[in-house]
């Protein structure tokens, strides 16, 4: 029985086996490659998206477990041609080097300033633990959220 | 006693160090412009000497000299698009960008223009490899100096076309006019119809620093908006019609080897495909789900041997030095001996340092596909040259049957010199007649990859009454001979690298073994300072004649505040600095020690760097955060464990990274030294910070850890 994806607004029907990580769904069914592998233990952040607006390590998440569910990856964040803010400040505070981790990053700060819009630097720290940069851009990323907390106040999404 | 030398130059690592091809680059210019399309070009050449990264590696075969190498070709297309090709890749250091801004400030076209193909064995010129911060002293200037050549030769068609003197003509913002008579011809309408390529020398002079207007701007990433997208296609993205999952059957222990296999269960898979050739088995399957499944089915025995194991680590690099590769025995000038004799401090002490694991984001991966017995892999790999020669000789064809394409890479820190992925996956593609996929797990990265190669280092040396050097012996035992020179005045030194059979596979690392040698170094002369008595910067620069060792130094501590007092107990002061590969660094460190718990938090991090004339303030900054934060890991608490062939901490749950808790406050001082040549900067930021942290650990415990990592478990005492 194919299952019922909600990727990005878009609707399809995945017949994979239902126990694979949604990561793999979203890379080898979907073509939606931006999210990334990193460590398949829910322990670097690379294959953050969000489901129903929270961050999950898609790693982690089956593709039962999703089906149903609204699902939103990295290239479903950019609206007619418009980046999201936290896209946007990532770029404006180049709060990247090799970038692999970035993905993961802005979905987990979207994750972040919807929970909580007015973070500190330190509630982005703690938020942001459980995703790796190696490059150690990590305090271009704490600027780029709170860039992004500010942008999104002026001009709310 | 050997001749005292005025330059102390160790020989190169053995892990960075690699042979040109046996044939040279001889692309016809007609195949040139075929892919690029028509236009005008120049190709640089650079004579053999100069060559040793690109073009060929050594001057000589067969008593002939060679004929000289093209390092890099320019293309102005007639759209007025410049295309520059060269064989360095990118892996997060920023070097598209720096470059393609070199060449637009000198051939005078909008930094926009200019596009960059790298890392392509069929469409760049060969390159030894992109490592040891070698990209912006050495391909910039190249490029340069193509640019150069290629903006005379525009003027030259434009001076044609105007019956004048090129001599009268002036190039600017991608255009070519005539001041006299105030009319100008775009770049692009001189290349219109034309296919005009120029070998050109490297003699060419280039704009100086102080004339720099793209180069030395903070410009961002080129192509930033496809990496916060999520656009850009790293190996693994590349997802051909038809591509299946490759994976690998690895042995249990290092050493092991395979004695029989049963593959049924796996080939009676759907879509499945064994490949079991020698000691290689692999699968692949449309899907990874199934590609894992049809390894797990696989029944294999192996026979194992004894390994070493991390906790006899030390001691067993002490015995296992390579007999006969003391690589010309030590440097020595003067005495060591009289010079401890006169001393009035004398010290002697070991310090240690563990395996590593470069540990990046993207893990080994390698696309490969056959076609008609050529083969093509695309790979993240520094040496994409030396990785498609490793395909030739694995599969046993000719050089030019091979390309080898580096997407931009997610990350490689020294650790993606070589080319497993690639020749796994070509292996399998063959099999399965189709283009496989290879993504290495995590586990693979941290178990099958290399390591920053651990090291004991063994100082003995004396302080005169004075507070000046007397004597510096210092012998490094497998970590490495990167920054094993002191930048100190001492007469008498006697300074060696001993090569050791290495119970890991080891290799190349950010910094390589300087990380080691600054360690021991800066942490030893932080002893010796308390030994006579003298504040640890004061003793320094009473002991440094390099003024710019001595000017980065001072800038750190002066915005650090040295020397500070302590506030509060568990807070320590600490500095550590060095010079490497061209760059000079300076690096101070605040620390809280919580004597209760034993938690060691780096508080407060200033580091000031200078490596000549900036090419990019933005992107060097980046990179100096980013070695800091790369730095504390190392320091304090990153190791390989190993019991007996197997790596005990193969994941991110067991093995700890830097992460955002982690990050201290940060400074970071550019020096800009443009009267100077620019030297590389992705490595050298990082030697500093552990004697910092070490020495600041002494200012507030007044016990000095000699081993990195120095807090794994927190701080004991």
């Amino acid at each position: 029985m194919p299952l019922e994806l909600e990727v990005n607004g878009k609707h399809h029907s995945v017949a994979a086996d239902p126990e694979t990580p949604l990561l793999w769904v979203l890379r080898e069914e979907l073509g939606l490659t931006g999210t990334k592998y990193g460590c398949g233990e829910g322990e670097c952040g690379a294959c953050s998206v969000l489901i129903g607006g929270n961050v999950r390590r898609s790693c982690q998440v089956s593709l039962r477990a999703a089906a149903g569910k609204s699902i939103t990856t990295i290239e479903g964040l950019e609206q007619n041609g418009r980046l999201h803010p936290v896209q946007q400040a990532f770029l404006d505070a180049g709060a990247f080097q090799c970038a692999y981790c970035t993905a993961g990053m802005i979905l987990t700060g979207v994750s972040l300033l919807r929970q909580n819009p007015n973070p500190s630097p330190r509630q982005i720290v703690e938020f942001m633990q459980g995703n790796i940069c190696r490059c150690g851009t990590y305090p271009r990323i704490v600027q780029a959220i709170a860039r992004a907390a500010e942008a999104m106040k002026k001009a709310p999404q | 006693m050997s001749e005292p030398r005025d330059t102390f130059v160790p020989e190169p690592e053995r892990c960075e160090f690699s042979e040109g091809p046996a044939h040279h680059f001889d692309w016809s210019r007609r195949d040139f412009f075929k892919l690029a399309g028509s236009g005008v070009a120049v190709a640089l050449v650079v004579p053999a000497a100069a060559a040793q990264e690109s073009g060929r590696a050594s001057g000589f075969r067969g008593g002939q000299p060679l004929p000289q190498e093209i390092s890099a070709w320019l293309h102005i297309g007639e759209d007025g698009g410049v295309t520059v090709f060269t064989g360095k890749v990118e892996v997060g250091q920023n070097i598209r960008t720096s470059l393609a801004q070199s060449v637009a400030d000198e051939l005078r076209v909008p930094f926009d223009t200019v596009r960059l193909v790298m890392g392509d064995t069929s469409r760049t010129p060969w390159d030894m490899g992109t490592f040891g911060s070698r990209t912006t002293p050495t391909m910039a200037p190249q490029l340069r100096r193509a640019a150069a050549a290629l903006r005379d030769l525009l003027v030259e068609v434009a001076a044609k076309q105007w019956n004048l003197s090129p001599a009268a003509l002036a190039a600017a913002d991608g255009k070519v006019s005539d001041p006299a008579s105030r009319r100008s011809v775009t770049y692009a309408e001189l290349a219109r119809g034309q296919s005009h390529a120029s070998l050109i020398p490297a003699e060419d002079p280039v704009t100086p620093a102080s004339r720099w207007t793209v180069a030395g701007q903070p410009l961002p990433k080129v192509d930033g908006r496809d990496f916060v997208t999520g656009r850009h296609q790293y190996t693994p993205d590349i997802r051909p019609e038809g591509v299946l999952c490759g994976k690998v059957l690895r042995p249990p222990s290092f050493g092991a080897a395979l004695v029989s296999l049963d593959p049924r269960d796996a080939q009676a898979m759907p879509g499945v495909v064994v490949v079991h050739d020698g000691d290689f088995v692999g699968v692949t399957a449309p899907r990874l789900r199934d590609a894992e499944r049809a390894l797990a089915a696989l029944h294999a025995e192996w026979k194992t041997t004894p390994q070493p194991s991390s906790r006899e680590l030390f001691d067993y690099l002490k015995r296992n030095v390579e007999e006969g590769a003391e690589h010309g025995g030590p440097h020595e000038t003067g005495s060591v001996e009289s010079g401890l004799a006169q001393a009035a401090h004398r010290l002697e002490e070991t310090y240690t340092v563990s395996y590593i694991a470069h540990a990046p984001l993207e893990p080994r991966a390698a696309l490969a596909e056959w076609k008609e017995g050529s083969l093509t892999v695309w790979t993240g790999t520094q040496r994409p040259f030396a990785v498609r020669d490793e395909l030739a000789a694995a599969f046993h064809l000719s050089a030019d049957r091979v390309r080898v394409i580096v997407p931009d890479t997610g990350s490689a820190y020294g650790g993606k010199h070589t080319g497993e992925a690639a020749v796994e996956a070509a292996r399998l593609a063959r099999a399965a007649n189709r283009p496989v996929s290879l993504l290495w797990t995590r586990e693979e990265e941290f178990t099958w990859a290399y390591f920053r190669p651990a090291g004991v280092i063994e100082i003995k040396s004396g302080v005169t009454q004075g507070g000046k050097l007397a004597a510096w012996e210092f012998h490094n035992y497998n970590s490495g001979g990167s920054g094993i020179g002191t930048p100190y005045v001492v007469e008498n030194q006697r300074i060696q690298y001993h090569p050791v059979h290495s119970p890991l596979r080891q290799g190349s690392y950010r910094g390589l073994a300087a990380t080691a040698n600054h360690f021991a170094r800066e942490s030893h002369m932080d002893a010796l300072a308390h030994a006579a008595g003298m504040d640890p910067l004061e003793f320094r620069l009473k002991n440094l004649s390099d003024e710019r060792l001595r000017a980065v130094f001072e800038a750190a501590a002066k915005s650090f505040g040295w020397p500070r007092k302590r506030e509060r107990p568990g807070q320590g002061f600490g500095l550590g600095g060095g010079v490497e590969k061209g760059g000079y660094l300076a690096t101070c460190a605040e620390i809280a020690v919580d004597r209760a718990s034993g938690s060691v938090r780096v508080v407060r991090v200033v580091t000031a760097f200078e490596c000549g004339a900036i090419v990019n303030p933005d992107g060097l900054r980046n990179q100096v955060m980013g070695a800091t934060i790369m730095g504390l890991g190392g320091a304090l608490f990153e190791a390989v464990e190993f019991d007996n062939g197997r790596i005990t901490n193969p994941l991110f749950s067991l093995y700890r990274v830097p992460r955002f808790q982690d990050v201290p406050e940060i400074e970071v001082i550019l020096l800009d030294r443009k009267d100077l040549p620019s030297a590389g900067a992705g490595e050298t930021p990082i030697v500093g910070l552990a004697p910092a942290i070490g020495n600041a650990l002494f200012d507030a415990t007044g016990v000095r850890l000699r081993g990195l990592p120095m807090v794994p478990n927190g701080l004991k005492i």
